[in-house]
């Protein structure tokens, strides 16, 4: 008699001789992945391709687009277009202080929310909040904090002996004020490193006790070592979205004052949509594109001599 | 317990303090003002309670403009962006983790370099194709994309949780006659639900803290979302601050509500994947 073995069974069933090839199923395959296959080509593919031959062209939405070769870029180059160092050097000062500072800070925090005490789930819960609220809206309530006549941060300054400072108001603090706040919402980051904290294996830490080290030889031969692939991780995925920093400037200085906070991307949109040069700023959109093209590349190659990976499986 | 550990225990905490009062304080600060009258913003010293406690302020600031409308707007975006997203991007994930077909990884490794695209890139010509189609000016262009894959990461997420559901129960659903919609709908995403909650939480925060899309593509007022009407605000109210953080607050009431009911998924979620900026 033959019995039908029920679902648990079947799940534990050993299986009878080798295992059968699983069918190809292109059409279901094609059919269920067609959402991102459409979506993918339409919003992704097609654009890029668009947005990099917009960028040789002089268009503008409702005319159509004139060829012009490389002048959108010599342009850029050459200094023509007023704006382009300016927000070049603007762009690169944020985000080289604010990428490393960024990451020792939120590596400490990561390591100081590992620890084994009470309250540390609220801790967490209290060092991520920032990363929820509107961009938008933590700018606005910065631009208060910060406020250089009645801002509670000027105040507690003055009150404590301190010299008070413009802020965003000035052309040379406006920069390491917009750093300030991207210290602020570094919860992501610092919730990336806690799991990799977590998935050291404590024995290592042991050994270092037994050798008679102290917290510092832990921290230097297991946490970081171990922690490198995170970091380096961290490290590329910051400095992509440093490049891309947008609402903080655009909400709270627009890009003054003296163009002294006008952020690359910022400058794009300007292009684009104030000005209605969309040749042009496609053209600014292609270097963005090359820049964190190489960025990455080159990360990632010269990771491959300093960053530990477990197993060995990067060589 | 020995002195060095009570030492260490005392440092570890003054600092995790000092971190947390820099995270909390702004908060604080939004909500203390947003409940004063307008003589008390520029009172010295500053007190940190409010002397009355001005309820009114978030009246006269939601008055001032259509912020019911707004908010409606934000509402209708995000909500539609996030059940395009668990569909669409669930769909695709189950195909590059369940369907065995000749290409898939390939095209799957394809669409993951997306992940580092910025949208600055693709911004332009998406804003001339939908200028082309009538279609600049409403929720369209900001929900349409949710529905064709729903983002890079979303899929790649719920493909990495996918793959780690036993390929038995397909293959044992298959035997019980069930098709790629029965297995997708009855079995994979059931299992799936921790993931799919993230994948909803992050869509969500995605959506309504969205600053730049709306700014792209929606021009007349009666479309704003909340956050175009708080820099409308902004334009005309900016002595103002106690309507100003008012007004921001409220915007940021509905983030804090879905971040303290779900912490433990956000954190997880953002553990569990390590990407995301």
């Amino acid at each position: 008699m033959k019995t039908v073995a029920s679902y648990e069974q079947r799940l534990t069933m050993p299986q009878a001789g080798k295992r059968r090839r699983p069918p190809k199923d292109l059409g279901w395959g094609l059919l269920f992945a067609s959402p991102v296959l459409l979506g993918y080509t339409l919003f992704v593919v097609i654009p890029i391709l668009a947005t990099l031959y917009l960028s040789f062209t002089s268009y503008n939405v409702g005319s159509s687009a004139q060829w012009i070769g490389f002048d959108n870029y010599t342009r850029l180059f050459n200094g023509d277009d007023p704006f382009f160092y300016p927000a070049v050097k603007a762009t690169v000062y944020y985000v080289g202080v604010s990428v490393p500072l960024g990451i020792i800070l939120s590596f400490f925090a990561a390591i100081l929310l590992n620890q084994k005490i009470a309250g540390r789930a609220i801790f967490r819960g209290i060092f991520y909040l920032p990363v929820i609220i509107p961009i938008a809206a933590s700018s606005m309530v910065w631009l208060w904090l910060l406020q250089p006549d009645f801002g509670i941060v000027n105040y507690a300054l003055d009150s404590i002996g301190l010299p008070e400072s413009r802020w965003l108001g000035d052309t040379t603090s406006v920069i390491p004020t917009l750093i300030l706040f991207s210290c602020w919402t570094l919860g992501n980051t610092i919730v990336i490193f806690l799991a990799g904290l977590q998935g050291i294996p404590g024995h290592l830490y042991e050994a270092i006790e037994i050798d008679g080290g102290n917290a510092l030889h832990k921290l230097l031969y297991v946490t970081i070592p171990m922690s490198s692939p995170i970091i380096f991780f961290n490290t590329v995925i910051a400095f992509i979205n440093g490049f891309q920093t947008f609402v903080q400037p655009a909400v709270m200085t627009q890009g003054g004052p003296n163009n002294a906070s006008l952020m690359y991307v910022l400058f794009l949109f300007n292009e684009g949509f104030k000005f209605s040069r969309m040749g042009s700023a496609s053209a600014i959109s292609i270097l963005l594109f090359a820049v964190i093209a190489l960025f990455t590349a080159v990360i990632f190659i010269f990771s491959r001599s300093f960053v530990y990976y477990e197993g060995g499986n990067a060589k | 317990m020995n002195m060095q550990s009570v030492m260490k225990k005392t440092v570890v905490y003054a600092l995790l303090i000092a971190g947390s009062v820099f995270c909390l304080f702004p908060i604080y600060w939004m909500l203390r003002t947003s409940l004063i009258t307008m003589g008390d913003l520029y009172q010295m010293p500053p007190k940190l309670l409010p002397n009355t406690f001005m309820w009114e302020n978030f009246t006269t600031a939601l008055e001032a403009y259509p912020f019911g409308r707004f908010f409606w707007n934000s509402t209708v975006i995000t909500g539609s962006a996030i059940v395009g997203v668990l569909f669409s991007s669930s769909v695709c994930a189950y195909s590059f983790s369940r369907i065995e077909w000749p290409g898939r990884d390939k095209i799957f490794g394809f669409i993951l370099t997306g992940l580092m695209i910025p949208f600055f890139v693709v911004m332009i010509p998406q804003f001339v194709f939908w200028k082309t189609l009538h279609l600049t000016d409403t929720f369209v262009p900001l929900i349409a994309p949710a529905w064709f894959g729903g983002g890079v990461f979303n899929i790649f997420l719920l493909r990495q949780f996918f793959l780690g559901i036993p390929r038995d129960l397909d293959e044992a659903a298959k035997v019980d006659g069930a098709g790629h919609f029965r297995i997708y709908w009855q079995i994979i995403i059931p299992i799936a639900k921790q993931a799919m909650i993230v994948v909803g939480l992050l869509t969500f925060l995605a959506n309504w803290n969205d600053y730049l899309g709306p700014l792209a593509f929606i021009t007349s007022e009666e479309n704003y979302t909340l956050m175009q009407g708080l820099t409308l605000f902004q334009g005309s109210y900016s002595a103002q601050w106690h309507l100003m953080m008012a007004a921001t607050a409220v915007i940021v009431i509905p983030s804090l509500v879905i971040f303290l009911i779900a912490q433990r998924h956000f954190i997880e979620g953002i553990a569990m994947t390590g990407v995301k900026g």
